[in-house]
């Protein structure tokens, strides 16, 4: 593998019943960055069927070229068609790096492609940036310039490693949502397309799509609230939340929860904040009557404003929250929904 | 009907996780569990056995403590064993992982593989994937409902919003999610079976069609460049007023940071 | 000497554990609260054999060793007594005698739905005059015919009207023993639903609130004759050797007991602050401790050693009447330094130590009280 002909930051650009889904812009946003250190570009690798006239968005949001396959063997996500065109795109256009979604998409092709390409693959990966391997110089040990350095969280948010792939190419990972910024589109900006087609044989591996069903429940993803008013155990029950209801209301935010309360029933999993829910980065994250388990802070502590409101004064969220109230919410809640009731009102 | 379930242990991370002095995670120190998505895997294969008949092999690889789980699957109805287990694989990341169990289950017959969908260690969801790869058999990722219908399995495969109902001729591999099931329990008796039973151990010598340049660290195109306790951004103000001041605390908090 | 459990009975304890912690402990509370018999929990435990684990595989059962059966109960008890005692009765005073005493048709009958958990067993020795004194019965049988008729009253019988199988006491005649006119006394199997086999008052008690603890009555209940279990007279024997397994099972109970209040304990003393600290960081709280923790450990050897004489020994009546001493003695003392440790908290019904304590005292007094079994150990050593 001659390392040196891989060049170019590439973005598996994922869209859905041909609609480019958000974390394809996220990944634009990083990858300019990248491209930006790397002194190189950024295209998108668009992958479906009747999606040419797509590639403009991901120009808008930062893509210099897109590739685009378009064939009806690509009209819903199937791995296997997915994964040949993307790993005949990597063969024939021999990206440095190839940056994917970690969506039910993405954890799916990019592994499959990996091996296919015989490269490493790092997983949900939540920070990326270009530097050497090893980190520090080594005797006796090349040190590797422009190398992509993938950090990703493990053990349920309890370690945090960096990883590279000095000697493969291209460098993939796949890149948790809500974590990268999209840029502001650029609007009327254009990218060169290019059509590629690797041509698409069936066999044994293309499995048949029978039904698609489509989940009923339209609620508001809590990864794109610019404010959320959480909830954890300390609600005490289902009805309660009906004060973080209010609250939420009030300042335009939608109302989240911790795993505590989906395990008891209490709300459904994709209001889940957590490891094993949704990673969220709002404006201001409100958690109340949340203890602050490892595995939630792992989902929101990226947020840029925290406060937190438990009547215990040890709660493990106080370490993560930028303003801690120690107090009893039920008192408290209410009360500030009515406040910021009339500080809106007064501000108009 | 064959059905290979690909099982790993891993530290039980919901029984609190214990660290050395130097920041490392403490792994001796900390329970091991059969992952949860590889033990509805198991639970799957198991309920496909019970309604279909089926003979069900358990393969992992790790130390030789993880025949632990081997014991825990049988115990639980599973037919058989495999550990894979050497000095050269260790340290191996998921390419290495997958390749190593792709050389161990091409001398094994199946009809489906199942593993489960990312171990709660690494969290990575790709072994399986990748194993289908090396097998070159398709692949269904996120299952959370499978029948066999004929030679074919089908598979209600999760999406963020949506479901597919996929159709695969057999061979085939699956991933589970803990929410396809909910694994049944030992028996008592069984456990003192499992442990009557022969289990196969493999080492490197056994795996069939894989090259030592694909094995172990020094097979895994990943490397570590840093590992670290994660690094939690401090604590900032907290405050204990009564519930009116309180509240005027973070109104105050609110205004200066031009929430509102 | 070698006090390591081998794999196989530390992957039992395992599932146990995991069974208590998420089926049983769940349901604790409510079960005392409300006195109702946790007839759920017993069909899961049916299903995964947990009702027939010293019973041989040909017969239903599990195959495993008394020290598995032990464990099971230790690990039930620990997060709730009212179950443990359950399995134990089940296990140790039906499935036990109908194993070791019962022909290979009534082990057909009766063992294998009892093992496989389809069938709920009890036990009835004790009446109203006859609890320590197990010759002071007054319940009759008779045979007429093909069959037997019994007729009296049985008190304080644990799982009493969820029971589907009885292994009923009873006197058939008297003998002459060293000059003396003694009852001879023979046991039973009775079917719930014989004619004649009805159900008194249900008792209302301190602890283990939701064990089903009725009196039977028997007035003219004819049995098939093919029911007498064992030889005809050899009641006092079956029901002594019965005994020592029960006492094996409570002692197992015992142990649990005060093993789940050492533990709520130790959660409890880390968490409380007084005067600025957690009271785990006061001495006294420490010594306490560590008081409770090694005795613990001393009861659970004991336990176990028992467990072990079961399966190896022909008679381990001596290591089942330690075994049980010690551990209710144990239960006892351990939940109530637990519920002083808690302090105000501790008698509160929202904490478990308070309903572990109650559920204690009873081990100190069913299957042999303290009393019985120091007759029993020093009986042995002074023969």
């Amino acid at each position: 593998m001659n390392l040196e002909e891989y060049k170019g930051v590439y973005v598996f650009a994922q869209q859905v019943d041909n609609e480019i889904s958000s974390i394809a812009f996220e990944l634009l946003g990083k990858a300019k960055d990248l491209a930006k250190d790397l002194n190189t570009e950024v295209t998108a690798v668009l992958l479906g069927a009747g999606i040419k006239g797509l590639a403009d968005q991901l120009a808008e949001y930062g893509a210099d070229k897109v590739i685009v396959v378009d064939d009806p063997e690509l009209k819903d996500y199937r791995t296997e068609p997915y994964a040949h065109a993307l790993s005949s795109v990597i063969n024939q256009y021999k990206p440095e790096i190839m940056l994917v979604g970690a969506t039910a998409i993405g954890r799916d092709l990019g592994p499959r492609v990996s091996a296919r390409v015989a490269t490493g693959l790092t997983a949900d990966c939540t920070v990326l940036e270009i530097g050497d391997f090893p980190l520090q110089a080594v005797p006796g040990q090349e040190q590797l310039h422009n190398q992509l350095l993938m950090t990703r969280p493990a053990f349920g948010g309890n370690t945090i490693a960096t990883i590279a792939c000095p000697y493969n190419r291209p460098q993939m990972a796949t890149v948790r949502a809500g974590v990268m910024q999209k840029i502001e589109p650029i609007k009327g900006a254009k990218a060169n397309v290019e059509e590629f087609n690797p041509g698409f044989t069936p066999d044994n591996k293309y499995v048949e799509i029978l039904d698609i069903v489509k989940s009923v429940a339209e609620t508001v993803d809590i990864m794109d609230a610019k404010i959320l008013v959480s909830g954890g155990r300390g609600i005490g029950s289902p009805e309660n939340f009906k004060i973080l209801e209010d609250l939420a209301e009030v300042l335009g935010g939608t109302v989240s929860c911790s795993r505590a309360v989906v395990d008891s029933g209490w709300k459904p999993k994709d209001l889940q904040v957590g490891q094993t829910g949704k990673t969220v980065r709002p404006n201001v994250y409100f958690a109340i009557g949340i203890s602050g388990a490892i595995q939630h802070v792992a989902g929101m502590e990226e947020s840029d404003i925290i406060v937190a409101i438990n009547k215990d004064a040890d709660a493990p969220i106080f370490d993560v929250a930028d303003y801690g109230v120690v107090g009893d919410l039920n008192k408290i809640v209410p009360k500030l929904t009515e406040a910021l009731k009339a500080e809106i009102a007064a501000a108009k | 009907m064959k059905i290979v379930v690909c099982v790993k242990q891993v530290p039980d991370t919901a029984g609190g996780v214990k660290f050395n002095p130097d920041g490392t995670l403490d792994r001796g120190a900390m329970l091991t569990i059969m992952n949860p998505d590889d033990k509805a895997g198991l639970e799957a294969a198991l309920r496909l056995k019970d309604q279909y008949g089926a003979e069900v092999t358990v393969v992992t690889m790790g130390l030789p403590k993880a025949e632990e789980v081997l014991r825990e699957a049988m115990a639980m109805g599973a037919d058989k064993g495999v550990l894979v287990t050497d000095r050269v694989l260790g340290g191996a990341d998921t390419w290495a992982t997958s390749t190593t169990l792709a050389g161990a289950i091409r001398n094994l017959e199946y009809d489906l593989i199942i593993t489960g969908r990312q171990a709660i260690d690494g969290d990575t969801a790709q072994v399986g994937p990748q194993i289908s790869e090396h097998l070159d058999i398709p692949v269904i990722s996120y299952a959370q409902d499978i029948k066999i219908e004929g030679d074919s399995v089908v598979v209600e495969r999760q999406y963020e919003d949506r479901y597919h109902v996929v159709k695969a001729k057999m061979p085939c591999l699956i991933t589970a999610l803990s929410e396809l099931n909910e694994p049944r329990y030992m028996t008592p008796g069984g456990i003192f079976d499992a442990y009557k039973q022969e289990i196969t151990v493999w080492g490197r010598a056994d795996l069939k069609d894989v090259d030592d340049a694909n094995l172990g660290l020094k097979g895994s195109p990943t490397k570590i460049a840093k590992a670290s306790d994660k690094v939690r951004k401090g604590a900032g103000e907290k405050v204990s007023l009564d519930p009116d001041e309180s509240v005027s605390y973070i109104v105050d908090k609110l205004k200066v940071k031009h929430v509102i | 000497m070698d006090f390591t459990l081998s794999k196989e009975h530390e992957m039992a304890r395992a599932l146990f554990k995991e069974f208590a912690e998420k089926e049983v402990k769940p349901l604790a509370q409510e079960v005392d609260e409300t006195e109702v018999f946790p007839r759920e929990t017993v069909e899961k435990m049916a299903k995964l054999g947990f009702l027939g684990i010293p019973v041989p595989k040909e017969y239903g059962g599990q195959g495993c060793d008394p020290l598995t059966y032990a464990m099971c109960v230790e690990e039930l008890s620990k997060v709730c007594g009212t179950t443990g005692v359950i399995v134990s009765a089940h296990t140790s005073l039906c499935c036990d005698p109908i194993m070791t005493y019962g022909t290979e048709e009534q082990k057909q009958k009766y063992l294998v739905p009892l093992a496989k958990g389809e069938k709920l067993g009890a036990f009835g020795l004790t009446e109203p005059g006859a609890g320590t004194d197990a010759q002071g019965q007054q319940t009759k049988a008779v045979l007429d015919g093909e069959e037997w008729v019994l007729n009296g009253s049985k008190c304080f019988i644990t799982n009493g009207k969820e029971a589907d199988v009885y292994v009923i006491f009873a006197i058939t005649g008297t003998v002459e023993k060293r000059g003396r006119l003694q009852k001879e006394i023979s046991a039973f199997i009775v079917e719930k639903g014989t004619p004649g086999f009805t159900f008194g008052t249900k008792e209302k008690k301190m602890g283990i609130r939701g064990s089903s603890t009725y009196e039977l009555i028997f007035t003219d209940c004819r049995i098939p004759k093919e029911n007498l279990l064992g030889q005809q007279g050899k009641g006092f024997n079956i029901a002594m050797h019965t005994l020592d397994g029960g006492r094996i099972g409570i002692a197992s109970q015992a142990l649990g007991l005060a093993e789940g209040a050492l533990d709520n304990t130790i959660a409890y003393v880390k968490e409380r602050k007084q005067f600025g600290r957690a009271i785990g960081a006061f001495q006294n709280t420490q010594f306490q401790l560590a008081d409770m923790a090694t005795k613990v450990e001393a009861a659970q050897l004991l336990v176990y050693k028992a467990a072990m004489a079961k399966a190896t020994q022909k008679v381990y009546s001596v290591e089942a009447a330690k075994a049980k001493l010690y551990a209710a003695e144990v239960a006892m003392e351990v939940t109530t330094k637990a519920v002083q440790l808690h302090g105000g908290y501790g008698y509160i019904r929202e904490y478990d130590v308070e309903r572990m304590m109650r559920d204690a005292k009873i081990t100190e007094i069913y299957e042999g009280t303290s009393e019985v079994q120091r007759m029993v150990i020093s009986g042995a050593l002074l023969k």
